[in-house]
């Protein structure tokens, strides 16, 4: 029986080498065969999306799906830098008109505290249809086919595939309206309603209005209730004709505009809210939640969280042009070859669920992705310094054809000192020289070279380059903590931060009055592999003061919850720019925007009227000589106070196949694959010639089975001769 | 014996609700429903009456074991308790804090997970019985004391450094299967090799050895020395008498932990990349999915009496002398 | 200022009770022969010097202090060992170095002395230093520094054996000569050739490690430049806790529990076999992270009790182990009650039943004596799959703290470095040793235990 089925095995490890040698597709294509060729990118994602509906989805990897979806009236141009606002589903980026309290017009010059009001008039182009979906398909009469179903009707369907038709209309100005509307849907939780609802005229009310209905309407007919939102009106939104809608904003809020370019204030048709609420589906995971329904260039075809994602061109889509222009680098880097070309390139986006960074860069390297990050871990691999200093792809890579593009992002990463502490926060001079010798001591340049390979850009103050009031040079660096030595800045030696350390009454770390040394914990929600060294890191640092450091790593709920009650000492934390003003980073310090209590993103708690004074000043200016002078004084008010060790800005390097084309880092824009382009014949060639498998080890393996074998049966013989004795 | 199965069927719920208020009860000393809604409402911008908003569309807005403010029943019914909990019984697993359905979830994972389970056991069997007999052929030689030593340092070597060793030479140095990932149908087959061969090589020590002290056993005894002196060979001996006798206690061995394939393994899944039950459970306590956590505990404690019930009634099938009552 | 840590007492706790134990054994002759055939297998007694030079580790490990720091008030928490081993715990460099590396493993930008910046390998600030030109000098700085320290371990191993050879012939009363030839060739009664050859293995390589490590990094830095080596002793200690605590905290009402069922039946029987079927039915990741996740909790809200790190990992630590006792306890549980349900009803319980002797006293005077090879057996061979486990739960974050040396969390970041090229694989291959000898050490005790005391078991536990 045994050797039966080992013979077996045998012959259908024949079978299986000798099947592998013939085929075309390499054997660790992960893959199916079928696709070979074909036009498809192919990315990844790491985290599971939690919510794809526009009115939900506040994060990263989700917008990675739903901003090719969804079309907002504004977009970032793709090559512009500085980050520029151009119509995408609108005709024109609007311009607001000021009114005083009694609505009448103000000139568009008029003083901030004098505007009640700011009118944004949208107009849209009127050649959207939505992607083609069951939600609008009608059947012979003109009736909604899948508008009013039964439980029973719901039966064999698990995907948004199994229902037969679809259909499609023209996207109108109401839809707009519609999504502002669900904003403030009681059932819908938008993380924007609490910021919306202080400036869309009537939002807050709007969701106190709806909530009461909300709930008669859930007793009558279950969670999946159906609430018409065109019923209600809400005063800060309306149609003012099929082309035209009109946001009334109170006060003057310039950077409203940013906010048009985010799928919160896309397009939703009434239709799929009325579709998906219907009975049974929620139980199929057939929500918008999940499938969206957008006019994008792309749409959502296949929906496995735990597998794979797939986005198929969108076959109503409006039709968009390649840029023209770009800034003058472009040309040069090939970017603008495809000027005026119609988009998207590729017909299919495949993302493939990719939790651990290992894996997604080894078959990054075999070409079955098309770009990558750079892991810190893979750095020296890919990257090398060239003799000026800048980054560039190793022979390695380079003979791969493998090309890096680089970008600073528009975020900051720091460590906090919570303001509410005892020994490190408060506003006395004691405990700000403390913060400043600690901010000398934990040396971020040595963290970004270990733990970022040089992917960053050590912090002065809490804005990054790129953005409105970021100062390049000498009259931008944090004076507390850098000198300004032959032309660049330089960290203050440690002797300096010791004297500071004694100035505030700490000399060699110990508290000059009890003689003990002073501890200070560090609160993190770090977990995982490169944790550990991390955290021993950051000791190091303390140390050269003689700062005793206790970590105490909890999980992430903890962790919030410390930050919530303001129990912590020391925090990292991150902020990464919701859009290209100063306003989105300086809010992180203004008073009334404290986490203990206010429950806001002021994580450290730091509050100093005279800031609080110049930002509810300069939040509402337009970009001008003023608002810069303003905010290079807010700057150096917080550089001076430390509440936070500014850490550094990410720098962001990806890396790019030969065949994979016109990528240019957009730190902004979320809504870039419809610009990439590859060439799917080259890939194919690519890949059969880098995934030759190597077949020596099964040759050697079975020569050593075989070799064995005949001691094996002399051994065997004998001992049966022996035992049978 | 079906009155014996009934009762112990009903001996199982007890069980059941003990596992589940275990499970509440650890879970909710260490997450409030705050905590929870706060984990799935994300980074920005999180305001204190989203909170409440996220507590009362998931129905954790309520009292967790006792509501002192409603009357009668109520007072037990009205609780997150009664209503996260009850329909478990009835295998209706309801939906995952995120919204999706856990039920339509686990019917999809459950068959990657038995595709890497049912081969890595059945070929595993086949290697392990394979040896196992070898080294029983061979008893009191020298390569029996080799193979021992053999398998003792194959069990100390963590199941880790197999996963991770065979990623790295197989997958990355060589080239010949892909590196972690999975295509559900057909194709699936050159993603489960790998970890399949992992699942194998990572068990041979513990199974070899187990299986060859069985075999040993079963060579001690009366009925062997019989057929020895009968004069039968060697290799008839080790095949027809003791290989056939040993199946017993091997067979229902497995027969213990079949039900629990379906949970799947822990850490070839989320090395690998494959969407079975074992990642889901990692990934649900992650990210603090109590739905999921629940549903898989229960689904686990369920397959575990399953596996104890098979146990009796294979006994009673091999050994007819064995009586359940 | 001495520093006791909850494990420390309970490691000490343990060790009293061996000790106490091993009184018992010595005055017993049914104990003492069961250990005697153990000592006789020379695989056991080489597996069990190699577990006594890492138990002596830990225990060094396992005395903590705060010492006082320079100009009064007191520094952070460090054992005994560590205060030994000061230079291979300060001697931290930037970031990776490969073992016996001279110069780091990752490029930087370096200034030369003319104000030029050229990127390459930077020197090591420890590992070498004393070397001017390391490229030439090394393989023969360490060539001569490894034969030194063979010829002082040959010294040592000399003495050793010459007085473990005097004793022998005093007691058996031989001349030397005679008894060297006796070890030499194997008759000796009990297994004296491999003890000393095991030993002199140990030395020889203790005397590299000090020797060499006092010059390089042996087995090179990790990510922050610390050393791996210090890691790996470091992490022995974590190893050897959580493989014996585990099992001594639950001990008890494992005992406690399966004797009472046995013994009594009917409800205390019910009662204690739905315990251990409801708990061994909840997959163990999920109680162990629930477990983890409370305790940092607790933490959370009492922040003022834990005022370093090494008191959160510890408390943390014993957690762990209590809460991997709670899953492995149901399994000896079992065990006992099955063989106290035989037992009951053997005669001389019986007859003390009959006597009208208390039940407490039966239990305590006839049964747990009786068992107690079952739960010998049991501790020794959950040993070495404790020792795993804390390695797969460090990978799913439900491990000892991350600030513990422990070979999980070596694992775990060296997932990272094998994918870094070139490959940094020294962390691993370190946790990979240390571990592995440790397990293999126990593995092969374990066999040798179970053999002598009840080869019967061998079905029920192997």
């Amino acid at each position: 029986m045994l050797n039966a089925a080992m013979r077996g095995l045998y012959a259908a490890m024949l079978v299986f080498v000798l099947v592998g040698c013939g085929d075309s597709t390499p054997w660790n294509d992960p893959y199916p065969a079928s696709q070979t060729g074909a036009n498809i990118l192919y990315s990844a994602f790491q985290e599971q999306p939690k919510h794809l509906d526009p009115a939900r989805s506040y994060n990263v990897n989700e917008a990675l799906f739903i901003a090719q979806i969804y079309e907002p009236p504004l977009q970032y141009h793709y090559l512009k830098r500085p980050y520029r606002l151009v119509p995408l589903a609108a005709t024109e980026v609007p311009e607001p008109r000021y009114l005083d309290a009694e609505f009448r017009e103000l000139p568009a010059s008029a003083p901030a505290r004098g505007i009640a009001y700011s009118v944004y008039d949208i107009h849209i182009r009127s050649d959207i249809r939505y992607q083609p979906h069951p939600a609008f398909a009608r059947n012979a009469e003109g009736a909604y086919r899948y508008h009013a179903l039964s439980r029973a009707d719901l039966e064999g369907i698990h995907e948004l595939s199994d229902f037969r038709h679809t259909g499609s209309r023209l996207l109108t100005t109401a839809d707009f309206v519609y999504q502002i509307k669900r904003l403030a849907h009681p059932g819908l939780n938008s993380p924007i309603f609490g910021l919306m609802s202080e400036y869309i005229l009537g939002l807050d009310q709007y969701a106190k209005r709806l909530r009461p209905i909300y709930d008669e309407l859930k007793r009558e007919q279950g969670t999946s209730a159906f609430l018409d939102l065109r019923e209600y009106p809400l005063e800060g939104a309306q149609v003012v004709d099929r082309t035209t809608y009109r946001i009334t904003i109170k006060g003057k809020y310039p950077q409203f505009r940013y906010w048009l370019a985010m799928a919160f204030f896309a397009a939703v048709p009434w239709e799929a809210d009325r579709f998906y609420s219907q009975p049974g589906m929620a139980e199929r995971n057939l929500t918008l939640d999940w499938y969206p329904v957008g006019s994008g260039p792309f749409m959502l075809t296949q929906n496995n969280p735990n597998l794979r994602m797939v986005l198929t061109r969108n076959p109503n889509f409006h039709g968009e042009r390649y840029p023209h222009a770009g800034v003058p680098a472009d040309a040069r880097a090939g970017l603008l070859a495809d000027a005026g070309r119609p988009l998207p390139f590729v017909d299919k986006v495949i993302f493939s669920l990719e939790k651990e960074s290992i894996p997604y860069w080894s078959k990054f390297l075999q070409g079955y992705y098309d770009a990558s990050g750079v892991s810190s871990d893979s750095f020296d691999q890919a990257i090398q310094f060239s003799g000026q200093g800048s980054p560039e792809v190793t022979p390695v890579m380079r003979r791969k054809g493998i090309e890096l593009e680089t970008a600073v992002t528009t975020s900051i990463y720091y460590m906090g000192f919570n303001m509410l502490d005892e020994v490190v926060g408060g506003r006395s001079e004691r405990a700000r020289k403390l913060r400043r010798a600690i901010s000398i001591a934990v040396d971020y340049e040595e963290y970004i070279s270990i733990f970022a390979n040089g992917r960053g850009m050590p912090a002065q103050g809490p804005i990054p380059p790129g953005i409105f009031g970021h100062r390049k040079g000498q009259a931008g660096i944090n004076r507390y903590v850098y000198d300004w030595v032959d032309g660049q800045p330089r960290r203050k030696p440690i002797a300096e931060a010791r004297r500071l350390m004694a100035q505030a009454g700490y000399p060699g770390g110990r508290d000059a009055n009890t003689g003990e040394p002073l501890v200070l914990y560090f609160d993190t929600a770090a977990a995982g592999p490169d944790s550990k060294s991390r955290l021993d890191w950051f000791r190091k640092q303390f140390a050269k003061l003689g700062i005793q450091l206790v970590v105490r790593a909890t999980d992430y709920n903890r962790f919030q919850d410390k930050m919530l009650k303001g129990t912590e000492q020391l925090f990292e934390w991150g902020w990464v720019a919701d859009y290209p003003d100063p306003e989105n980073f300086l809010f992180l310090l203004y008073g009334p925007n404290k986490k203990v209590n206010g429950n806001g993103e002021n994580a450290a708690n730091y509050s100093n009227p005279e800031f609080d004074r110049l930002f509810r000043r300069t939040k509402n200016m337009d970009n001008n000589a003023e608002r810069r002078r303003l905010t290079a004084r807010m700057v150096d008010i917080v550089q001076r106070d430390a509440p936070w060790i500014w850490g550094f800005h990410p720098e962001l390097f990806v890396l790019h196949h030969v065949w994979y084309h016109n990528l240019k880092p957009n730190t902004m824009a979320n809504n870039t694959v419809k610009y990439i382009r590859i060439d799917p014949a080259l890939r194919a060639e690519q890949r059969r010639a880098w995934n030759q498998p190597v077949i020596w080890p099964l040759i050697v393996v079975a020569a050593l089975v075989l070799a064995s074998l005949v001691p094996g049966v002399v051994a065997y013989r004998r001992r049966e001769r022996a035992a049978a004795l | 014996m079906i009155a014996y199965i009934i009762r112990r069927t009903l001996y199982a719920v007890p069980i059941l609700i003990g596992v589940n208020l275990l499970t509440f009860f650890l879970f909710f000393v260490v997450n409030s429903p705050d905590d929870m809604a706060r984990m799935h409402l994300g980074m920005k911008r999180v305001t204190p009456a989203a909170v409440e908003q996220w507590k009362h569309a998931h129905g954790y807005d309520q009292p967790l074991l006792w509501n002192a403010a409603a009357g009668g029943a109520a007072k037990l019914t009205d609780t997150i308790f009664y209503a996260k909990s009850v329909r478990l019984f009835m295998f209706d697993f309801g939906r995952s804090d995120e919204g999706r359905d856990i039920g339509y979830d686990i019917r999809q994972r459950m068959w990657p997970s038995l595709a890497i389970a049912i081969p890595t056991l059945l070929i595993g069997l086949l290697v392990n019985i394979t040896f196992a007999m070898l080294i029983a052929f061979f008893r009191g030689t020298a390569f029996d004391l080799a193979a021992v030593v053999l398998c003792v340092m194959m069990m100390s070597v963590s199941t880790l450094f197999y996963i991770i060793g065979g990623q790295f030479l197989i997958g990355k140095i060589f080239d010949l299967v892909p590196i972690s990932g999975y295509l559900p149908g057909i194709e699936a087959w050159k993603f489960l090799i790998l970890p399949v061969a992992v699942g194998i090589v990572s068990g041979i020590g513990m199974g070899t050895r187990w299986y060859r002290t069985i075999f040993l056993e079963e060579l001690g005894k009366d009925y062997i020395r019989t057929a020895r002196a009968k004069g039968l060979s060697e290799r008839l001996v080790l095949f027809r008498h003791a290989l056939r006798n040993a199946l017993v206690p091997i067979l229902t061995g497995i027969v213990a932990v079949l039900p629990l394939l379906f949970m799947g393994s822990l850490l070839l899944e989320s090395f690998f990349g494959i969407p079975g039950l074992g990642s889901y459970t990692i990934d649900a306590i992650n990210s603090q999915d109590f739905a999921i956590v629940r549903a898989m505990v229960f689904l686990g404690s369920a397959l575990y009496i399953i596996g104890l019930l098979l146990t009796d009634i294979s006994y009673t099938v091999v050994d007819p002398r064995v009586r359940l009552r | 200022m001495p520093v006791v840590l909850w494990t420390d007492a309970l490691l000490y706790l343990l060790v009293l009770m061996v000790l106490v134990y091993a009184l018992r054994v010595r005055r017993r002759e049914h104990l003492r022969a069961p250990w005697r055939r153990v000592m006789q297998s020379p695989l056991a007694v080489g597996a069990a010097v190699v577990l006594g030079v890492y138990v002596l580790i830990a225990l060094a490990d396992s005395l903590h202090f705060r010492p006082m720091a320079k100009g009064g008030g007191h520094g952070e928490v460090i054992s005994v060992f560590d205060y030994l081993v000061t230079p291979l715990r300060t001697r931290t460099e930037k970031t990776y170095s490969a073992p016996f590396a001279t110069h780091l493993y990752a490029k930087e930008i370096i200034e030369l002395g003319d104000g030029r910046e050229v990127r390459g390998y930077p020197r090591l600030v420890y590992g070498g230093a004393h070397l001017n030109e390391p490229q030439a000098q090394r393989a023969w700085d360490i060539l001569r520094t490894s034969l030194r320290a063979l010829v002082e371990a040959a010294l040592v191993s000399l003495m050793l054996s010459l007085l473990v050879l005097t004793i022998l012939a005093r007691r058996s009363g031989t001349t030397l000569r005679e008894s060297l030839r006796r070890v030499l060739g194997g008759r000796t009664r009990g297994p004296w050739r491999t003890f000393l050859g095991t030993t002199a293995l140990l030395i020889a390589l203790l005397f590299l490690l000090v020797e060499l490590s006092a010059d390089y990094h042996v087995l090179g830095t990790d990510k922050v430049g610390q050393d791996v080596l210090y890691e790996a002793i470091k992490s022995i200690r974590t190893g050897l806790i959580i493989g014996t605590l585990s099992t001594l905290v639950m001990l008890p009402f494992a005992i406690i529990l399966g004797v009472a069922a046995g013994y009594f039946r009917g409800w205390v029987d019910d009662i204690v076999q739905y315990l251990y079927t409801t708990l061994n039915s909840i997959p163990s990741v999920l109680l162990i992270a629930a477990v983890i996740l409370m305790i940092q909790v607790y933490m959370a809200n009492h922040p003022e009790s834990f005022s370093s790190v090494t008191q959160r990992a510890d408390l943390r630590l014993l957690f762990l182990c209590i809460v991997l006792g709670i899953t492995s306890w149901t399994n000896l549980c079992r065990l006992l009650r099955g063989e106290v349900l035989k037992l009951r009803e053997v005669d001389y319980v019986q007859a003390a039943a009959a006597f009208g002797v208390r039940h407490g006293n039966i239990m305590l005077r006839h049964l747990v004596p009786n068992v107690m090879h079952i739960v010998l057996i049991m501790v020794v061979l959950d040993f070495s799959g404790l020792v795993l486990a804390e390695a797969v739960l460090s990978y799913i974050n439900i491990g000892v703290d991350p600030s513990t040396s422990s070979w999980g969390n070596m694992i775990n970041s060296a997932r990272l470095e094998l994918a870094r090229e070139p490959v940094v694989w020294w962390s691993l291959a370190a946790a990979f040793v240390f571990m592995f000898a440790l397990v293999l050490a126990a593995n092969l005790f374990a066999d040798a235990v179970r053999d002598a005391f009840d080869p019967r078991l061998r079905r029920e536990t192997a």
